[in-house]
């Protein structure tokens, strides 16, 4: 029957293909309801959604805002930057104050790897994953994999290269479970500094030529440079970096296949896609933004229906 | 578990015609007028009606739509089983229009009482009408009546009545099933 096998959403590493399939066929539903004229449903008018963001967040925080209101549930958002975090309370204080309140479900993004799991153990709610530290982006992950299914028909089959800082990248490694438990074969390319060590024991090849990675491929999918987790320099320079691993307009041009591009944004214009790229054909960059609402309605919906009365 | 047949191929066969004649009466040529069949069941009767509109008595223009309502349902989280949704699949503007829904059973009202608010999504109808198959008698929990029935039964409250259909089950026919 049509149920996750987890109450929380803490990585693609907790589910199974069945769990991929059902957020899918979900999110079709939820898909067609946002491009109604009213984009919204009654469904959990009673359930109240705390978005807990301790690391900055553009996109999916929108996203997950926007997605909790056009399922009705009730939201309150809170960011680290203007609350008591500053002044010294602990994670689980924080959130069993909030959950004190009635709340039924956390939202959370948090810059150290692994403080979904931690919560989940310690407080009583759903927990989702918005993103821990270099670890996990399970949402992310799932509406990458559902842009590929959308655009190429399935995921099963399809060879996908993740481009860039693959050692900073929470999406790069959800990605690689994603893809794999629905039998894709991943890729990763980028600067040897920027690319974890025991990497192919997770069954990815490796590839340091961008050209060749492309032309292998299907889906590229380019990650940022995240300069901010960079403690020390791992390429000369951002002109270096751009030149063997930035894909433009004439590279892509030149392949023996029109290939397809993705990009979880934020993107860096000109340093790992130029904007004739970005805003090409071939790009799906705006459908993922369009999809990351509706797999995020998919999974709140989901887990919110494991919320017994 | 022990069944009873309530309506047999034949039976259903004469009153899909005589709704169909009913609805021709009301709406005439259906210029003004959409058939919203409800998932998941409501569409094979939906469908059926629509066929029966357009081959036996020719009338040109029905616009058929599915619409389902599992987002819109009250018992959301109440149940043991989890809420599945179904397709809907409305390509036609609602405002101003006539809209009859079309199921196979009512029972309780709620799914009912759910379309009325899911539909709302599509526009503001200028009126809306119901037509079911079976009818339950005594058995709703909300003000709700059809405008069109195939036949009233009475049902006690642990019997299920089963409306087959050839496209899905091989047959057309109605059970009383005692649980």
């Amino acid at each position: 029957m049509s149920e996750l096998s987890v109450n929380h959403l803490l990585g693609i590493k907790y589910l199974n293909k069945r769990d991929i399939q059902l957020i899918f066929e979900t999110a079709d539903h939820f898909k067609e309801v946002i491009n109604r004229p009213i984009k919204k449903v009654p469904s959990l008018r009673d359930i109240t959604i705390a978005n807990l963001f301790f690391e900055n967040s553009t996109r999916t925080r929108l996203s997950f805002e926007l997605a909790e209101k056009r399922l009705s549930a009730d939201v309150i958002n809170f960011s680290s930057a203007q609350s008591s975090v500053k002044k010294g309370e602990t994670l689980i204080d924080t959130v069993n104050n909030i959950l004190s309140m009635k709340v039924d479900m956390v939202v959370m993004r948090h810059p150290n790897p692994g403080a979904g799991v931690f919560l989940s153990k310690h407080v009583n709610a759903s927990i989702v994953n918005a993103g821990d530290g270099a670890h996990e982006h399970p949402t992310q992950a799932l509406l990458d994999s559902y842009s590929i299914r959308e655009k190429l028909g399935e995921v099963k089959g399809k060879k996908i290269v993740i481009v860039g800082d693959i050692l900073h990248s929470r999406v790069a490694l959800s990605n690689i479970f994603a893809l794999q438990l629905q039998g894709a074969q991943v890729m990763v390319c980028g600067p040897k500094t920027l690319i974890p060590k025991y990497i192919d024991k997770l069954g990815v090849k490796v590839e340091s030529d961008l050209r060749k990675a492309l032309n292998w491929c299907d889906v590229a999918n380019m990650l940022r440079v995240q300069n901010e987790r960079m403690d020390i320099s791992y390429f000369p320079s951002t002109r270096e970096y751009t030149q063997q691993f930035g894909v433009n307009k004439a590279l892509l041009d030149s392949l023996d296949k029109e290939i397809t591009i993705m990009h979880p944004g934020p993107i860096n214009r000109g340093v790992e896609i130029t904007s004739d790229v970005a805003d090409s054909k071939q790009s799906i960059i705006l459908e993922q933004v369009q999809n990351g609402v509706a797999i995020r309605m998919a999974v709140i919906y989901l887990l919110a229906s494991k919320i017994k009365h | 578990m022990s069944q009873k047949v309530l309506l047999n191929a034949k039976e259903v066969n004469i009153i899909l015609h005589r709704l169909a004649c009913q609805l021709i009466e009301k709406h005439n040529n259906f210029e003004n007028t959409v058939l919203i069949g409800l998932q998941p069941r409501g569409i094979f009767l939906a469908e059926r009606i629509n066929k029966i509109l357009k081959e036996d008595y020719k009338v040109k223009n029905v616009q058929l739509g599915h619409l389902d309502i599992t987002f819109f349902r009250d018992d959301f989280r109440r149940g043991d089983k989890p809420l599945e949704a179904n397709k809907t699949n409305i390509n036609f503007l609602v405002e101003n229009k006539t809209i009859v829904f079309i199921d196979d059973v009512l029972h309780t009202g709620r799914s009912i009482r759910a379309a009325l608010t899911a539909i709302q999504s599509f526009g503001r109808p200028h009126e809306i009408e119901l037509l079911t198959l079976i009818d339950r008698r005594f058995s709703r929990h909300l003000p709700i009546q059809p405008d069109y029935r195939g036949r009233q039964v009475d049902v006690i409250n642990h019997e299920r009545v089963k409306v087959n259909w050839v496209e899905n089950d091989g047959e057309d026919s109605v059970y009383l099933i005692n649980k």
